[in-house]
C-alpha cells in the first residue's frame, strides 16, 4: 500500500485559537436557538450546529484536514450514516 | 490428493510450535498472533455455545408437554434470556469473525498479522470480560435476568432481576465487538499483499470488511443504549419512562439500530465462508464474484436501515412502518443475488460432495426458509398476526442457526486440516451433519406451523391443541443434539488421531491453501506477490 502519512508542518498557535473561539461563538448560537421555540426545528438546528463544531474539530484540532482523502471519506461516511440513523428515528416520531 | 500433499510435506507443528516470551498457558492468553488468538476465541466461544446449547435443551424439555414440566415459569423467563444473551453475544456475534476472521484474515489477504495485534488480544480479553460479567450476572444480586436478549423498557428499566450487570456484560462485549471491526476494517485497507487490489481479494475478506463496518458503526448505539438503560435503573434519569418525558419506543429504536445490522455481522461472514467452500468443492471459478461481493455492502448498507421492522406494533407511526417495510423487501435483493450466484457456482462444477459442502448446501436451503419467512413478516398486513409467536423464533433461528451456525460448522470442517493439520473422519462428519440436518428442521420447522396457529414466543404454558408439534418440535432437539455431540466428539478426536494432511487437501486456490498445514508463524516465508484473482482453479490449482 502507498504511504499515506500527512504531510503537513506544525499548525501556528492562531489556528487553534481561531478553532477555539469558533466553538465558543457556535456554543454560544446553540444556546440562543434552544431559547427561540422553533419547535421541532429546534431539535435539527441543534443537531446542525453539533455537526459544524465536531467538524471543526475534527478538522483543525484532530488534524484531518491534513490527512489523505481515505480519511475524510471514512469520515464522512460515519457521519452520514449518524444522521441517517438520527434522521430515520425523528423521522417516526414527527409522523406518530 | 491429501496423502500426495503429504508426500511432499514433512508434518509440521507450525505455529503451536512458536516459542515467545511465555510458556504454556500463558503463551496463549498474552499472544498477539492472529491465528492463536482466533483459536482463543473459537474455544471460548464453543464452550459458550455448549452451554446456550443445554439452556435451549432445558427449554425445549419444559415444552414437551403443557403445564409444568421440569421447572417453574420464573425459572423458564430466565432460561430463554440467557439461552439468548449466551447464543446471541456470546456465541454467534463474534462466532464467525472472531475465530475464522482472525485465523484466515491476515493469511487469506497476504498479510503477517492483522494492523493491531495488541488490540486484537485486548478484544478477546475484553470479550472474556464480558463472559465473566455475563456469569455473576447469574449468580450474584436477586437472581438472573428474566427480560429476554433485548433488554426492552420499560420491564428491563423495572424489574428486580439482576439486569443490570447482564447488561454492562454485553456493554463490554460491544467494545470487543468494535475493536475487531475496526482491526479487519484496517486491516484490509492497509496490509493486502503487493498485487491484491480489491477485486483479487476473496469473498470471505470481503464479508468480513462490510462485516467491520457495521461493527464499527451500529455497535457503539447499543453501547449507550445499555447504558442509559443502567442509568434509568440506577438514578430513574426518565429517558424511557413516559411520566417524565421521556420515550419507551425510543429504547426499541436505539436497540434494534444495533441489533438488526448485528444480525448482517452474523449473517455476512458466514455468507463468505459459503462464498469460500463453494468454489472450492465444486473446483469452479465463483460465478459473480463482484456482484458477491458488491452485495455483502449492499447487504450491510440496507441491512442498517431496516430496523423499523421489528417495531410494527410498537406504536411507532405507520409511515415509519410503511418505510421500514419497503426497505425490508429491498435488502432482499442482494441476499438473493448471492444465493443464485452460488447456486451458478455449481452448475457444471466438478462437485466433489465433502462435508463443507454439505454445510454449505444446507446453509442455502436453511437460509432460504429463513430469509423468505423474513420478507412474510415483512409485510405489514401479516406481521400484526404473526408478531412475537413462534413463527418468529422459527424465522430467527432458521436464518441465524440454519444460516450462520450451519455456515460456522461449514467453516470448522472446510479449514480444520488447514487448522489443526489433519483430517477429521469423513464418515462420521456426514452422520453427524445428517443428524443435525434432520433435528435442526423437525426442531425449528414446527414453530413455523405453532406460530401460524397463534402460540405466543416466550410462553411457558400452552393449550393443548399445540401439544403434537411441541413435541415434535423436542424430540427435534434431541437429535440435533445429538448431532452436535457426535460433531465435536469426531473434530476433538481427530485433532490427534486424525489423517496428517499437507498443505491443499481440498484443492483450494486461495493463499491459506499455498502455506503448510497448520501455518507457519507469521504465515509467509516472504509475503507474496499476487497476479490473478482468488478463484482461478485451472491455472492456479495446485494439482
Amino acid at each position: 500500500m502507498e504511504d499515506e502519512s500527512p504531510k503537513h508542518g506544525l499548525v501556528g498557535y492562531g489556528t487553534y485559537f481561531l478553532t477555539w473561539f469558533a466553538l465558543l461563538v457556535l456554543t454560544a448560537l446553540t444556546v440562543t436557538v434552544a431559547g427561540m421555540k422553533l419547535g421541532s426545528l429546534s431539535i435539527l438546528t441543534a443537531i446542525v450546529i453539533a455537526c459544524v463544531k465536531s467538524s471543526v474539530v475534527l478538522f483543525f484540532f484532530m488534524h484531518l484536514k491534513y490527512e489523505a482523502p481515505v480519511f475524510k471519506i471514512m469520515v464522512l461516511v460515519v457521519i452520514l450514516v449518524l444522521a441517517i440513523f438520527i434522521g430515520f428515528t425523528f423521522f417516526d416520531v414527527s409522523f406518530r | 490428493m491429501g496423502n500426495r500433499a503429504i508426500a511432499e510435506h514433512a508434518p509440521a507443528a507450525g505455529f503451536y510450535e512458536e516459542k515467545g516470551r511465555f510458556s504454556g498457558l500463558f503463551a496463549w492468553i498474552f499472544s498477539t498472533d492472529h491465528k492463536r488468538i482466533g483459536l482463543l476465541y473459537m474455544i471460548s466461544i464453543l464452550i459458550l455455545f455448549s452451554v446456550g446449547v443445554v439452556f435451549g435443551f432445558l427449554m425445549r424439555l419444559e415444552l414437551v408437554s403443557p403445564g409444568k414440566t421440569i421447572m417453574e415459569p420464573q425459572t423458564y423467563n430466565s432460561i430463554f434470556t440467557l439461552h439468548g444473551v449466551i447464543m446471541i453475544f456470546l456465541f454467534i456475534i463474534p462466532g464467525l469473525p472472531a475465530a475464522f476472521g482472525n485465523f484466515f484474515l491476515p493469511i487469506q489477504i497476504g498479510a503477517r498479522d492483522v494492523a493491531f495485534p495488541r488490540l486484537n488480544l485486548l478484544s478477546w480479553w475484553l470479550y472474556i470480560s464480558g463472559v465473566v460479567f455475563a456469569l455473576l450476572a447469574l449468580f450474584t444480586g436477586s437472581g438472573p435476568p428474566d427480560t429476554g436478549w433485548t433488554f426492552y423498557a420499560p420491564y428491563s428499566t423495572q424489574t428486580g432481576t439482576n439486569v443490570s450487570l447482564a447488561v454492562f456484560a454485553a456493554f463490554i462485549l460491544g467494545f470487543s465487538s468494535i475493536l475487531t471491526g475496526l482491526n479487519f476494517v484496517t486491516t484490509i485497507h492497509r496490509l493486502r499483499a503487493p498485487g491484491m487490489s480489491w477485486f483479487r481479494m476473496p469473498l470471505f475478506p470481503w464479508s468480513l470488511y462490510a462485516t467491520g463496518w457495521v461493527q464499527l458503526l451500529a455497535t457503539p448505539i447499543i453501547g449507550i443504549t445499555l447504558l442509559l438503560v443502567i442509568f434509568e435503573r440506577l438514578f430513574g434519569v426518565g429517558v424511557f419512562d413516559p411520566l417524565k418525558g421521556g420515550d419507551p419506543i425510543l429504547y426499541q429504536h436505539l436497540f434494534w439500530i444495533y441489533s438488526h445490522p448485528a444480525v448482517y455481522i452474523m449473517i455476512l461472514p458466514a455468507m463468505g465462508v459459503i462464498s469460500e467452500i463453494i468454489p472450492v468443492h465444486a473446483h469452479r471459478t465463483i460465478f459473480g464474484y463482484r456482484f458477491i461481493a458488491y452485495s455483502s455492502l449492499a447487504i450491510a448498507g440496507l441491512g442498517s436501515l431496516v430496523w423499523g421492522h421489528h417495531m410494527f406494533v410498537s406504536g411507532q407511526s405507520y409511515t415509519a412502518d410503511v418505510v421500514f417495510s419497503l426497505l425490508t423487501f429491498l435488502v432482499a435483493i442482494p441476499s438473493a443475488i448471492k444465493v443464485f450466484n452460488w447456486v451458478s457456482t455449481l452448475y457444471k462444477g466438478s462437485i466433489v460432495m465433502e462435508t463443507p459442502l454439505l454445510y454449505a448446501l444446507s446453509f442455502i436451503f436453511l437460509f432460504s426458509i429463513g430469509g423468505l419467512s423474513g420478507l412474510m413478516q415483512g409485510a405489514l398486513s401479516v406481521n400484526v398476526h404473526i408478531h412475537d409467536t413462534a413463527f418468529i423464533v422459527g424465522h430467527f433461528h432458521y436464518v441465524m442457526f440454519g444460516g450462520t451456525g450451519f455456515g460456522f460448522f461449514g467453516a470448522l470442517h472446510h479449514w480444520f486440516p488447514k487448522m489443526f493439520g489433519r483430517m477429521y473422519n469423513k464418515t462420521h462428519s456426514r452422520i453427524a451433519w445428517f443428524f443435525l440436518f434432520v433435528g435442526f428442521n423437525m426442531l425449528y420447522f414446527p414453530m413455523f406451523i405453532l406460530g401460524w396457529m397463534g402460540m405466543p414466543r416466550r410462553y411457558y404454558d400452552y393449550l393443548p391443541q399445540f401439544h403434537t408439534w411441541h413435541l415434535m418440535s423436542t424430540i427435534g432437539s434431541w437429535i440435533l443434539i445429538s448431532g452436535l455431540i457426535l460433531m465435536f466428539a469426531n473434530l476433538i478426536r481427530s485433532l490427534r488421531k486424525g489423517e496428517r494432511v499437507g498443505s491443499d487437501p481440498w484443492g483450494g486456490s486461495t493463499l491459506e491453501w499455498s502455506i503448510s498445514s497448520p501455518p507457519p508463524k507469521e504465515n509467509f516465508e516472504e509475503i507474496p506477490r499476487i497476479d490473478h484473482g482468488p478463484y482461478e482453479f485451472k491455472g492456479a490449482s495446485k494439482e
